[in-house]
């Protein structure tokens, strides 16, 4: 069964590499496998999954992510992505004059080997069938990608682009603290449709709502770059029900005790 | 956003040039060529070479050549003492044109001589660009013998022979003048006088080649015209002539260049192209202009546009080193319509100098200029634009859109609008915008499989979208591969 593998990783911005913001993480997922990551913002939730996908921003200084054991961090962003690794952004980028369907499309021919033409009947039949299971309109793929989308549309174009391609990994950035309830719901259907033995998730979240929507079988929480605890989903809501001061506690409380013990 | 009503023009923008992109149309009877299917010959034995440098000898050399009337060759020697006078326009324009060095040029080279062109002698750079966008083996095969094949062309003729019948005249600009002078002599040089500016004094004095169409009364030419311009011996046709006549409500559609095989061992191209739409009449002149980077490409065009006319210049350069068009309509008919839709891609070492002119000169006229230009690398695009409205008309509309699109740090791109309008009974709307493609787009692109260069060219081909769909299908197709090519070696 494939694994994502993150190995003691550090990641800091390109710029500053020398202040990291992901301090020795660890953390591996195995297909059929959801996880999800809590934490306060400024944690490095986000900058863990761009760094993961290959962002230049972003600098990995150690460790490792291994994807099916192979290491990923000589691969450029499209190659890890083709390798099948997904990231819905939090904030995905609008592409004027380029509709869904043909960006869509340009990333499917992006997989095939080289003078394979990809097969347009093929193409538009799986895209309608991923459309009517995720319930999105016809018309949705004629528009440019993500221009004026609203916040619930700008998921559906996410989820649906996930659907199409089907990663072994996505890694779903869903801090914005601003999504509504329509959006919510939109990602946790479409992750729950998708779910199966063959995708891993690793969801990242601020509030504990959208684990109303996606059960998930892990729960960690992030704190100052790191993974300070995890469990299964009770732990999302003992978290809801004792805010994060409590993990904070827990964590100043077991670092004295270490002190003590040293 | 409402413009002033008086801009400041550039010192002078009546350079409007282009060449181009239309290159030759090789005739010449002299040398036996048949224009009509399967009955041409072609005498490798005669060789027509005006040598290099220009004087009235080589200007007597051609006229000769092509057996023409006393007054053609009156108006190439008096053209040629303007093109002398005429100082080059770099008080306003590139200094790079001084670079062209009009010694070195060879203006008049018929095919008399044993064909050369092979694909081995192609310059790589051209053959690899053909080879990657799928040209079939046929066309490839044609292009080597391009002598020997030039005008076998069967689509063009059949068209050719299609139109005829409609008594459309469809010919080049030697035997236009020779056979149908009532009907071109007319409007020779009358959109775009010879002193227009220093190359359209220079194509008047040396033209050679170009289509010159005449469409009847009421007659619609259902397909496009196309021309298939091949270089056919090396310089020939690179002042090529063009002049379109639509009659009283008749409609055309001209293509021309494009993305068809254009190679040249010269310099220098300098075309004037002239559009005369009459009442109601309806002309549409598409280019797609992909020259080698080593041409400066300097070519003049301008359509008149009588009352109920319509005229929309499709503009698309993609190559050349410097090009320097700017299409222009002259309303001068009421209710006229102008249009120019104009695309252009700037890569390393190449400056795209384009824009548009639209002369108000009736009451209730309207033009629509939307120009969209792409700087990559070092590339530089420059969009200069005139739109004139003077205070005694009623009633005109313009609209004008300028897009730049920015790749890398260190391209460039510069606007220079130059809006006169006078009166108070008149609607006019600039829009510009400048944008960059930023890394969190590439990213994006990126993430989801696509390659840095397959995301660069795909946020070009979008930006450029909603013209490229105005252009007929096959070109808009090979549009697209074009930029798709442009790209590729634009990052990394």
């Amino acid at each position: 069964m494939p694994t994502l593998e993150i190995r003691d990783l550090f990641v800091a911005l390109a710029a500053t590499p020398d202040k990291p913001i992901v301090k020795g993480l660890n953390l591996t997922i195995r297909t059929g496998e959801v996880h999800a990551i809590m934490g306060p913002n400024g944690t490095g939730k986000s900058t863990l999954s761009k760094a993961i996908a290959g962002h230049p921003d972003y600098v990995i200084t150690s460790g490792d992510v291994l994807l099916g054991g192979k290491s990923i961090l000589e691969m450029e962003a499209d190659e890890r992505a083709r390798a099948g690794l997904f990231l819905a952004f939090q904030y995905p980028s609008e592409i004027p004059g380029v509709s869904i369907a043909n960006f869509l499309r340009a990333a499917v021919q992006a997989r095939l080997a080289e003078g394979e033409e990809i097969d347009a009947t093929a193409y538009y039949k799986r895209l309608y069938s991923k459309m009517d299971l995720l319930k999105i309109d016809r018309k949705f793929t004629s528009r440019s990608v993500n221009e004026g989308f609203s916040g619930g549309e700008k998921k559906r174009c996410e989820i649906l682009q996930m659907a199409m391609l089907e990663p072994t990994f996505s890694l779903m950035d869903e801090t914005d603290s601003g999504l509504d309830i329509d959006a919510l719901r939109i990602v946790a259907e479409g992750v729950n449709l998708m779910r199966g033995e063959k995708l891993g998730v690793l969801l990242i979240t601020h509030y504990q709502r959208l684990l109303d929507y996606i059960v998930p079988d892990f729960v960690h929480v992030m704190y100052d770059g790191r993974i300070v605890k995890s469990g299964d989903k009770t732990l999302a809501l003992e978290l809801e029900a004792k805010g994060y001061d409590w993990v904070k506690q827990e964590l100043a409380l077991s670092a004295s005790a270490a002190v003590a013990t040293a | 956003m409402q413009p002033p009503t008086d801009t400041l023009a550039p010192p002078d923008l009546n350079f409007d040039s282009e060449v181009g992109d239309s290159a030759s149309t090789v005739e010449n009877p002299t040398v036996g060529i048949d224009q009509s299917v399967g009955d041409f010959t072609y005498d490798v034995k005669y060789a027509f070479d005006a040598g290099s440098g220009l004087n009235e000898g080589v200007i007597r050399y051609i006229s000769d050549v092509k057996k023409e009337a006393s007054w053609i060759l009156d108006f190439r020697l008096k053209a040629y003492q303007t093109f002398l006078e005429k100082p080059m326009p770099t008080h306003w324009a590139t200094k790079d044109l001084e670079n062209i060095d009009f010694n070195k040029i060879r203006y008049y080279l018929s095919q008399g001589q044993k064909p050369k062109r092979t694909w081995d002698e192609v310059p790589d750079d051209i053959k690899r660009t053909f080879e990657r966008l799928g040209i079939p083996e046929q066309e490839r095969k044609f292009l080597a013998g391009v002598e020997a094949q030039f005008d076998s062309e069967a689509a063009y003729s059949n068209v050719k022979d299609i139109v005829a019948k409609q008594g459309v005249i469809f010919c080049n600009s030697t035997e236009a003048l020779r056979e149908h002078p009532e009907i071109f002599r007319k409007w020779f040089g009358k959109v775009i006088p010879t002193g227009d500016n220093k190359f359209s004094a220079l194509n008047s004095a040396v033209f050679s080649g170009g289509s010159f169409i005449y469409v009847p009364k009421g007659v619609k030419v259902a397909m496009p015209l196309q021309a298939y311009f091949r270089i056919n011996a090396e310089n020939f046709g690179q002042f090529e002539r063009t002049l379109i006549i639509a009659d009283e409500g008749a409609e055309v559609t001209y293509m021309e260049g494009c993305t068809a095989p254009k190679f040249s061992t010269s310099t220098l191209h300098s075309a004037v192209v002239e559009l005369v739409a009459l009442k109601g009449a309806k002309i549409q002149y598409i280019t797609v202009q992909n020259w080698a980077p080593n041409v400066f490409n300097l070519v003049t065009k301008r359509a008149i546009a009588m009352e109920d006319a319509e005229v929309k210049w499709i503009d698309c350069n993609i190559g050349s080193r410097l090009t320097m068009k700017y299409p222009g309509v002259i309303l001068k008919g009421k209710r006229a319509r102008g249009e120019v839709i104009s695309i252009a891609l700037a890569n390393d070492g190449q400056h795209q100098d384009t824009g548009a002119k639209m002369i108000h000169a009736a009451d209730d006229t309207t033009s629509v200029i939307v120009a969209k230009s792409i700087s990559v690398g070092q590339g530089r695009s420059t969009y200069r634009g005139v739109v004139h409205i003077p205070k005694h008309l009623k009633g005109c509309k313009n609209n004008t859109e300028c897009d730049a699109l920015l790749i890398n740090t260190n391209s460039r791109t510069d606007t220079y609008p130059a809006i006169v309008v006078r009166g108070d009974t008149h609607a006019v709307q600039h829009e510009a915008s400048v944008s960059k493609v930023s890394e969190d787009m590439i990213f994006y692109m990126q993430q989801r499989g696509l390659t840095e260069a397959q995301a660069m060219s795909l946020a070009v081909n979008g930006f450029v979208n909603d013209l490229v769909r105005q252009f007929p299908m096959e070109y808009s197709v090979e549009l697209k591969r074009l930029i798709d090519l442009e790209m590729e070696g634009s990052v990394g």
